[in-house]
């Protein structure tokens, strides 16, 4: 196996291995979208009313809760990153004959995959809600999570190759992560808001990947859907630029720890 | 061939100049060890030498490989034990170990790894995770990994920090055994004294100087004899006859006066009988790698612990921010 390979699978395993040893960050990782789906979705639904023919707020909620644990999963392994600093492991990782771009693009789909086991989990609540889920739309469904947890590990992994302590992570994560996440259309439809707010959300990257998601759930009429310089987006476009975005930060990610000391 | 050659090594972080130009060989299968106080520089000496950090001018070799140009060979060919420890504690010791095997690439993984864990006594342990062990097993732990892919040198940066006496003691019998079953170069950085007497050869470090390179028994000998340890009520007049009377160089250190002479033993009976001063103790003892530091540099070893590695620490974050 080639130092590169080596590089991307001892470290994916090693993702996953301590995924599997951690029930209780999967636990915790699970908790978050299970109780704004609850408490939002219970709380709000009535008072919301239908949004679309058929659609209540709900269900319009559920496929962005969907995108926002992948998100949130995703960005954690950052998080795995400078833990591994802090605990000193990044060192035996660094120094090995290893290939750096390697080893980052291992952390990334180690990442990825944890998101997409907590993603694929959330499926499981798709009744309660009132979702159909057919097989189809699984299948539709998995590459599309995968490629919003390939660029969102990366963008975290990014982030953390540059971050010296935990605290600093979590700070970026209050200033980067929460205002990703809100200004998504995770909980609301972008179009009909304030401009500020609009101009804010479109040029949010995740936007189009919790809105690739939602297409496949939901219908796109009555303004659920997002629509960019007066075009409503299809799935495919959506999908353009978040790969667009995920290559770059896949890139970044790559060079960033090619430099690390 | 050597296993560890450098020339005028120098490695700056911003103003601090932290390795001075350093030149030194190590020679295949003897354990050299790199002695100093906190911040002399050896944690950059060593980092230099396996990879992490690039020197600011100078050359240095590893088994033959360029530290700068071959990095991915010198990292194939060495083992690393570090200050902090480095293992995955959520892992257990074999997947700590399997780990090591795949990234360095090991041919005999599961035999080899056995035989690792076996030499440091952890093979009953080995499907525990690493956050359960004590420092000692920890440390014993890493050094079997550094060993796990058979290299041809193994550094070891303060192998034995806060650990317990004893603990060390053991480390120290793992590392001697080890290092003649796998005929390894081993370079060590260390603060402690009794520690470095099991060296082959050492060399003393200062601010990023080397101010001495040899054998433990030559370094001693050049302190010039054996070390008288005087306690007296007047230190000034005392020393003052030492000089004048016995032609001796005192040095007064807290109250206590200490010189060397040669053939203390000899030297003490005649002196105590004729001695001007008031005595109230006395002893003697051969001299130690401690007073080669002193005599050296004309400070204790264990005075300065702290304030400089502070300042490094200060220095190294600085400089890796801004790095980045």
């Amino acid at each position: 196996m080639s130092m590169a390979m080596r590089g991307i699978y001892i470290i994916w395993y090693r993702e996953l291995l301590r995924f599997v040893r951690e029930r209780s960050r999967m636990i915790a990782a699970m908790a978050m979208p299970l109780l704004f789906l609850i408490i939002f979705g219970a709380g709000l639904k009535d008072s919301m009313g239908s949004l679309a023919p058929g659609v209540d707020f709900l269900q319009f909620m559920y496929p962005g809760i969907i995108a926002m644990s992948v998100f949130m999963t995703s960005f954690m392994s950052g998080m795995s990153v400078v833990w591994d600093r802090e605990f000193g492991f990044l060192k035996e990782v660094l120094v090995a004959p290893l290939s750096r771009s390697g080893v980052a693009l291992g952390k990334t789909l180690g990442g990825a995959s944890v998101a997409m086991i907590q993603g694929i989990l959330l499926l499981v609540l798709a009744p309660i809600v009132g979702v159909d889920l057919t097989p189809l739309l699984v299948l539709k469904l998995i590459p599309l999570m995968l490629l919003l947890a390939v660029t969102v590990s990366a963008l975290g992994i990014l982030i953390a190759s540059r971050i010296q302590s935990m605290q600093a992570f979590q700070m970026v994560m209050q200033v980067v992560v929460f205002p990703m996440i809100f200004l998504s259309g995770v909980f609301f439809p972008v179009e009909n808001v304030p401009v500020w707010l609009e101009v804010l959300a479109k040029i949010n990257p995740v936007t189009y990947g919790v809105d690739a998601i939602r297409q496949l759930f939901i219908t796109t009429e009555g303004g659920l859907s997002v629509s960019l310089f007066g075009h409503t987006m299809g799935i495919a476009e959506d999908l353009a630029i978040v790969t667009a975005f995920g290559a770059i930060a896949v890139i970044a990610a790559m060079w960033s720890f090619e430099k690390q000391g | 061939m050597n296993a560890i050659e450098t020339h005028s090594l120098v490695r700056k972080f911003g103003e601090l100049t932290a390795v001075k130009d350093v030149t030194f060989d190590v020679r295949q299968g003897e354990i050299f060890g790199f002695l100093g106080p906190n911040g002399a520089g050896k944690t950059t000496t060593i980092n230099i030498l396996c990879t992490l950090l690039n020197p600011t001018s100078g050359r240095a070799t590893v088994n033959g490989f360029d530290v700068k140009r071959q990095r991915t060979q010198v990292r194939q060919s060495i083992g690393l034990v570090f200050q902090d420890p480095s293992l995955d504690e959520y892992l257990t010791a074999q997947e700590n170990l399997k780990f090591h095997a795949f990234a360095y690439n090991v041919p005999d993984t599961e035999q080899r790894i056995e035989e690792v864990l076996k030499l440091v006594e952890l093979w009953e342990r080995r499907r525990n995770q690493v956050r359960t062990f004590s420092g000692g097993m920890k440390r014993r732990l890493e050094i079997a990994r550094g060993l796990l892919h058979r290299p041809r040198v193994l550094f070891l940066d303060e192998p034995t920090l806060g650990l317990d006496p004893q603990t060390r003691e053991s480390i120290w019998q793992h590392l001697l055994e080890m290092q003649k079953k796998e005929e390894v170069t081993i370079f060590l950085t260390t603060h402690y004294m009794d520690e470095a007497e099991h060296c082959d050869r050492i060399a003393i470090i200062d601010y990023g100087s080397i101010v001495a390179l040899d054998t433990p028994e030559v370094l001693k000998a050049q302190v010039g004899g054996d070390i008288v340890t005087l306690e007296v009520r007047d230190t000034e007049s005392a020393s003052r006859e030492l000089v004048e009377r016995y032609n001796l160089s005192p040095r007064v250190d807290s109250g206590v006066i200490q010189f060397e002479v040669e053939q203390g033993s000899r030297f003490i009976p005649d002196f105590v009988r004729g001695f001007a001063q008031d005595i109230r103790a006395i002893s003697l003892r051969s001299p130690t790698l401690d007073d080669v530091f002193l005599k050296l540099t004309g400070r204790a070893i264990r005075e300065q612990e702290g304030d400089n590695k502070d300042l490094i620490r200060a220095h190294m974050r600085a400089w890796t921010r801004g790095r980045q």
